[in-house]
């Protein structure tokens, strides 16, 4: 069964457990996120574009994995809305999808064979984050 | 007084200082903490999605058993603190989850999120006293400069984690006054050090390192200290090794005389 567009943006909103609506596009989230240079959609953006229903973009962003859930942006947008559990929710659904995520449980080993200091901490984080 | 304690993964792995200087110093205060038996990894980063269920059970086995112990649970490692207490919110305020994971665990008795989850530094502020602390010094860590390096995951988001003013933290910099020592307080001390982007990433990381160590040392900073496991691999990793970064068990343990040959103390 394939949903259309609106649908997905449904299941983010809902997932997320974000409202959306109540962004004042201030950009505040944008200005302090960290990761900003690396994602090519910004924190107020995916806010935007869900809200408006228009998500094929960023369904298809591969750069929704440098997002850092720091929570920059979650403390400091002043509306409330919570931008990373958005880009959280949109990053998930890539990654439930098989094939979905530009990063896979295979490619962990060598990671830890590249560099042994590396904690457990951050290989569980990579099988979580970067699933399938 | 009895603790739970819950180490997690990484302190029985990489991060066995923290965990070695943790319990030291807790027993050269006073304090017991009684590792849960049997506990499992609590997945390390929290899952953010509202209908994740079974990514949660661990934590949740972790905060029952605590709960059967009748003690509060302890943590030590930034991440673990953080999902621990935010599952345990979780199981506090959203009813479907809590339905849908007592439904799944089926204990004898449900649970609601009674579990109080504390990390290490609260234990010392308010369970034994930064004054208390003072006084059971026994070597004052005079002279030296320290940044305090929070990170993210203790801090935000600050209506679920409810550590610290999240902009304005001085948890740490109490901690490093209580032992002795000038706490050195710069902008970036609350700032993500990149986390496990690093394993995707390595200039995405170095970057964010870069701006903390910089910041830390134009405010004076001579070295760091951590709680966390990540931050410590990310702050050591992409630096030129000329900021040392310490957990802050070791300095506490230090502080307390609990370390051996006295001289290596003065480094
Ligand atoms: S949580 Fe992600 S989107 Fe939000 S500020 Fe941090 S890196 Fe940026
Ligand atoms: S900080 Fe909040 S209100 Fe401002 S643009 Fe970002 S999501 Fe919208």
């Amino acid at each position: 069964m394939k949903l259309d567009e609106k649908e997905i943006a449904g299941i983010i909103k809902e997932i997320s457990g974000s409202d959306v609506k109540k962004c004042m596009k201030c950009g505040k989230c944008s200005a302090t996120c960290p990761a900003y240079g690396e994602m090519k959609f910004h924190p107020h953006q995916f806010v935007t574009m869900v809200a408006r229903g228009k998500i094929d973009e960023l369904l298809k962003d591969e750069t929704v994995t440098r997002c850092l859930s720091c929570f920059a942006c979650v403390e400091r947008c002043p509306r409330g809305v919570e931008p990373a559990n958005v880009v959280a929710a949109v990053r998930v659904l890539a990654e439930r999808e098989q094939g979905g995520s530009n990063f896979v449980p295979d490619e962990v080993p060598a990671l830890i064979i590249a560099d042994k200091e590396i904690p457990q901490q951050a290989l569980v984080s990579a099988f979580r984050r970067y699933r399938k | 007084m009895n603790y739970s304690y819950y180490p997690g993964c990484t302190l029985k792995t990489k991060a066995q200082d923290l965990d070695f200087y943790g319990r030291e110093s807790a027993a050269a205060l006073g304090i017991t903490l009684e590792e849960l038996p049997e506990w499992q990894c609590c997945g390390a980063v929290y899952p953010i999605a509202r209908d994740e269920i079974a990514t949660k059970l661990s934590a949740i086995r972790a905060l029952m058993a605590a709960r059967d112990n009748g003690t509060p649970l302890v943590t030590l490692c930034s991440a673990c603190h953080h999902v621990l207490t935010r599952v345990n919110g979780d199981m506090q305020r959203n009813a479907d989850i809590r339905m849908k994971a007592n439904n799944y665990l089926k204990p004898a008795v449900p649970y609601a999120g009674e579990t109080r989850v504390i990390h290490y530094l609260q234990l010392l502020r308010d369970e034994i006293g930064f004054d208390n602390l003072k006084q059971a010094v026994k070597k004052p860590l005079k002279g030296r400069k320290i940044g305090a390096y929070y990170g993210c995951l203790l801090l935000r988001p600050s209506k679920e984690m409810q550590f610290d003013d999240p902009e304005n933290p001085h948890i740490i910099e109490d901690f490093i006054k209580a032992l002795g020592a000038e706490p050195v307080v710069y902008a970036m001390r609350n700032e993500c050090c990149g986390g496990y982007v690093t394993l995707k990433s390595e200039a995405q990381a170095k970057e964010n390192v870069d701006l903390i160590i910089k910041n830390a040392r134009a405010h004076g900073a001579e070295e760091l200290i951590t709680a966390c496991p990540l931050c410590m691999y990310n702050l050591r990793a992409h630096q030129d090794g000329s900021m040392p970064v310490r957990y802050i068990t070791e300095l506490l343990y230090e502080a307390l005389g609990l370390r051996e040959g006295g001289a290596a103390d003065e480094t």
